[in-house]
């Protein structure tokens, strides 16, 4: 038995010490918003936040993560929009919308390190997260806009 | 204009009748002289709540809630967002006030958008003629009753019938309205999900949903001037953005059901073979494993958990039947190489003056192009949720073609189409993969195995991989001559396997015809060279392939648009003014002389920086680009993208933005960067980092505008990817005066 903190709410959940974080959300706890994409970590679809830090799910064991607190696009704007995911609405940045929470949490870690990112800044961090649609541009400019509003506040 | 002289007749894609699912694909002769087939009853008929009412098969108002049924899939293109809107805009719905629901099968949702592509006529002709053959591609669609999201077919196919179905329940709103009130009809109007009566009084519509059942539906209805639309056309906000920004949106993979176990497999990777053997003796021991199960062409291990099951499925060791193809890569090339002779000829689409008198004019130009096997890879992997009983199946998969899922299920269980119930799901891109089959044909036979028991099955991305059926491997074969400044003659052959014939003969359909497919980029060129020959060879015996988002065009448009390149810089002409001088049709001429004011093209740019322009039309849309490139130490980085696209009508501008960006990134990405190979019958690119397309270090800022220029309203969902390819090898040739002739462009060129 485990224990996680997921989104504020604690879980015990039965499962191998091996199991990736991913597969205990998605298929055990049922949070579903943490993406399969790869598996190895090459597309970031997974992406949530573990004690604050972006990590692909996919490769975080459980044993390595038990106890600890997990965050998921659901719980990053403590029950409000978050100024990236508002950013993403306003610049409609999602076509099949399958790797964008993912981006978004990746966006979120990457604005804390670099408040006001250049072009840059933002290829070098987000190119590990993969869009099959090619919403790049857009997440680009959703970054500027987001890193804008968080200044602005 | 008149039918274009000297074009030879394309033949039908859908040549002769055949039976799948129910569903009866007329063929075009028949279709000319049959009557029309009596109109399908409403599907959501059968379903219908007490006091509910489905003025026809895309409105449906009940006492509680208004739903409008989106009949194309969403592969993330939009479409489940702007079908539901061009229902509200003649409807009188605000965004907000209705549910969106997903069509179930049905000939009544018949694809009408794929008879411009049927017809034999150039996308532009609007000759009589024209118009006829197209009436009677839409009257052999209609006795197909095939209901199919693909071909960009999707706003041409809703654009007309979903205005007119909202005008027609919103007219049967006010009638209702009339009879009970006892005022005209005339008196009354309808306002964000409300009848109003003279009076001021307002009734919502779902209170008129049981009195609105009781009359037949109002179908004289006249649809609003666009200078009145309220939505279509302004910018808005995609119905379904703020779902996929808050993780609430469920795809396919996200569902659950009460008591389901879960699947993976394992799957021959000599595509289309059996499993000879298996031995499960150390995946059966694995933790969460319940069982393991034999399949026709491979393995399942039933899990209480994905993950388990993966894990499990991977150290199962199987036997497999060995490929039908030749194992090696260049065994598949071999083939495509020896295709060019008469006994491969699919047909001779073009021949336009004396071809063999033309070539023997000034200086000859020979040039042979590649497009490799790629993969679709949409990041939501294969999956589904399937339950089958002794009465049935019931399924749940994102899928673009519902019927043959119902088809190609019930042949792997010995049932009939008609007891698979289908449902579909919002889908993380597909991009022609799914209009396969591979997770469908597998979750029927392990559901069939596991009667009663729902079973999810999510692929592994490898397996994904292994089993994904690539675009079309190609080849072109091009000579050509310029004289004087002019290009006097050029001669196009190309040889590939035939994409949409493979993935009808998989529906249950084969056409005889040729794929039609293999003639987009070859047939519709629209330059005035005199002598002009084109061709298509039919490769046999090699990987099967399947369409990939713009299909034949994604090769062809490559080709072409090179060679074009290469008799333009010959004939010591500007390769843009050039394009626009040779170019036929006014309204791409417009197109291309667009592009060149929004990057401002004046020739040459010198410092290692080089621009190319590419034109090319597919599924009726005509799409021109221009790459911009600058040669660095490291590589080329590519500078910025300049687009103009003419799709008639401009429905959801912001949606139109991104989906161009991202065509142009999906055809810029695997030209840079993807091809499947083959070893061993197998493909050897099993995840992400040996099919890497465009990531956003790579991916430059896309300009888009979009012109309104053509006389029909068009798709776009992949004509903006054709003309990607070759516009950049054109500027890298300009940056670099090096030609490459081969995808993916990294076999020979770094990029930063």
């Amino acid at each position: 038995m485990f224990d996680i903190t997921v989104n504020g709410v604690k879980h015990q959940v039965d499962v191998v010490s091996e199991m990736p974080l991913l597969w205990v959300l998605r298929d055990e706890l049922g949070i579903t918003s943490p993406k399969y994409g790869c598996g190895i970590a090459l597309c970031g679809a997974c992406t949530v936040q573990v004690d604050g830090e972006a990590v692909r799910s996919c490769q975080a064991r459980m044993a390595d993560v038990a106890g600890k607190a997990v965050t998921t696009i659901e719980g990053v704007g403590n029950g409000k929009l978050h100024p990236v995911q508002e950013a993403w609405i306003e610049h409609q940045v999602a076509q099949c919308g399958y790797c964008q929470t993912g981006q978004m949490i990746q966006a979120i870690s990457l604005l804390k390190t670099h408040p006001k990112p250049t072009d840059k800044d933002i290829n070098e961090v987000m190119s590990g997260n993969l869009c099959r649609c090619g919403t790049y541009e857009r997440i680009r400019v959703a970054i500027h806009a987001a890193a804008e509003k968080i200044g602005g506040e | 204009m008149g039918a274009t002289p000297g074009l030879s007749r394309r033949a039908f894609v859908f040549g002769s009748a055949a039976v799948a699912g129910g569903v009866a694909f007329g063929s075009y002769g028949r279709a000319e002289e049959t009557p029309a087939s009596p109109a399908p009853t409403n599907p959501l008929a059968a379903d219908l709540g007490p006091d509910s009412v489905a003025f026809n098969p895309w409105v449906e108002i009940s006492p509680d809630r208004i739903t409008l049924i989106a009949q194309h899939a969403d592969i993330g293109q939009g479409i489940g967002s702007i079908q539901p809107v061009m229902i509200a805009e003649e409807l009188d719905l605000e965004f907000g006030q209705f549910e969106i629901r997903f069509a179930g099968p049905s000939p009544a949702y018949f694809n009408t958008g794929f008879a411009h592509e049927l017809a034999p006529f150039m996308a532009a002709d609007q000759s009589p003629e024209a118009e006829k053959a197209r009436a009677v591609a839409l009257e052999s669609l209609r006795q197909s009753g095939l209901q199919m999201t693909g071909g960009s077919s999707a706003i041409p196919d809703t654009y007309e019938k979903l205005r007119v179905a909202g005008a027609v329940a919103r007219e049967t709103l006010k009638a209702a309205a009339a009879s009970r009130s006892g005022v005209a009809v005339a008196d009354i109007r309808t306002e964000a999900g409300h009848v109003i009566l003279p009076d001021g009084t307002k009734i919502p519509y779902v209170a008129l949903s049981a009195e609105a059942a009781k009359i037949p539906p109002v179908t004289d209805v006249k649809l609003r001037d666009p200078s009145q639309w309220r939505l279509i056309g302004k910018p808005m906000e995609r119905l379904d953005t703020r779902a996929k920004v808050t993780g609430e949106i469920m795809f396919g993979i996200d569902r659950k059901m009460d008591g389901m176990v879960y699947a993976a497999v394992k799957l021959n990777p000599n595509k289309g073979q059996p499993i000879k053997s298996y031995d499960a003796s150390k995946a059966q021991s694995m933790p969460g494993v319940r069982q393991i199960l034999k399949l026709s062409n491979g393995v399942a291990v039933i899990a209480t958990n994905s993950w388990y099951a993966m894990q499990a499925a991977d150290l199962v060791e199987c036997i497999w039947e060995p490929s039908k193809y030749p194992a090696e890569q260049a065994g598949h090339w071999d083939i495509v190489q020896s295709s060019f002779t008469p006994e491969f000829l699919a047909k001779q689409w073009r021949n336009d003056g004396d071809i063999d008198a033309g070539l023997k004019e000034g200086t000859l130009l020979e040039a042979e192009y590649r497009a490799p096997y790629v993969g679709h890879q949409p990041l939501e992997p294969l999956n589904g949720i399937g339950i089958v009983t002794d009465d049935g199946m019931e399924i749940w998969v994102g899928h673009q073609t519902p019927q043959s899922v119902q088809y190609i299920a019930a042949n792997a269980i010995g049932m009939k189409p008609e007891q698979v119930t289908f449902h579909n799901e919002w889908s993380g891109g597909s991009f022609g993969h799914r209009l396969e089959f591979e997770n469908v044909r597998a979750l029927a036979e392990i559901a069939n195995q596991l009667r009663g028991t729902p079973v999810k099955i999510v692929f592994s991305r490898e397996q994904d991989f292994l089993q994904d059926i690539p675009r079309q491997i190609a080849m072109g074969r091009y000579r050509g001559s310029v004289k004087d400044g002019k290009i006097v003659a050029a001669d196009v052959q190309v040889a590939a396997t035939p994409p949409f014939k493979e993935l009808l003969g998989r529906m249950g359909m084969p056409p005889k015809a040729p794929d039609g497919q293999l003639a987009v980029g070859i047939w519709n060129m629209y330059y005035d060279i005199p002598n002009y020959r084109a061709a298509s060879f039919e490769v046999q015996g090699v990987s099967p392939s399947t369409t990939w988002r713009s299909v034949g065009a994604s090769a062809n448009g490559f080709f072409t648009e090179s060679f074009i390149d290469e008799l333009i810089h010959a004939a010591g002409l500007d390769p843009l003014q050039a394009r626009i001088d040779m170019c036929k049709i006014p309204i791409y001429r417009k197109l291309l002389e667009t592009v060149g004011e929004m990057a401002d093209w004046k020739g040459p740019l010198g410092n290692g920086k080089g621009r190319g322009v590419a034109f090319v039309e597919s599924f009726g849309t005509s799409v021109a680009e221009i790459v911009e490139v600058t040669m660095t130490d490291a590589g080329i980085k590519i500078d910025k993208v300049w687009v103009a696209a003419d799709v008639g009508k401009v429905l959801d501008p912001i949606n139109f933005e991104n989906q161009v960006q991202g065509g142009v990134v999906w055809g810029l990405g695997h030209a840079m960067n993807c091809e499947l190979t083959y070893a061993n019958g197998a493909v050897q690119q099993t995840n992400y980092n040996h099919h890497e397309a465009m990531r956003m270090y790579q991916c430059p800022v896309i300009e888009v505008r979009g012109l309104e220029n053509d006389y029909t309203v068009r798709g776009l969902g992949e004509p903006p990817v054709p003309p990607a390819a070759p516009a950049l090898a054109n500027a890298i040739f300009a940056a670099t005066g090096k030609r490459i002739r081969e995808m993916p462009f990294n076999k020979f060129i770094d990029f930063v």
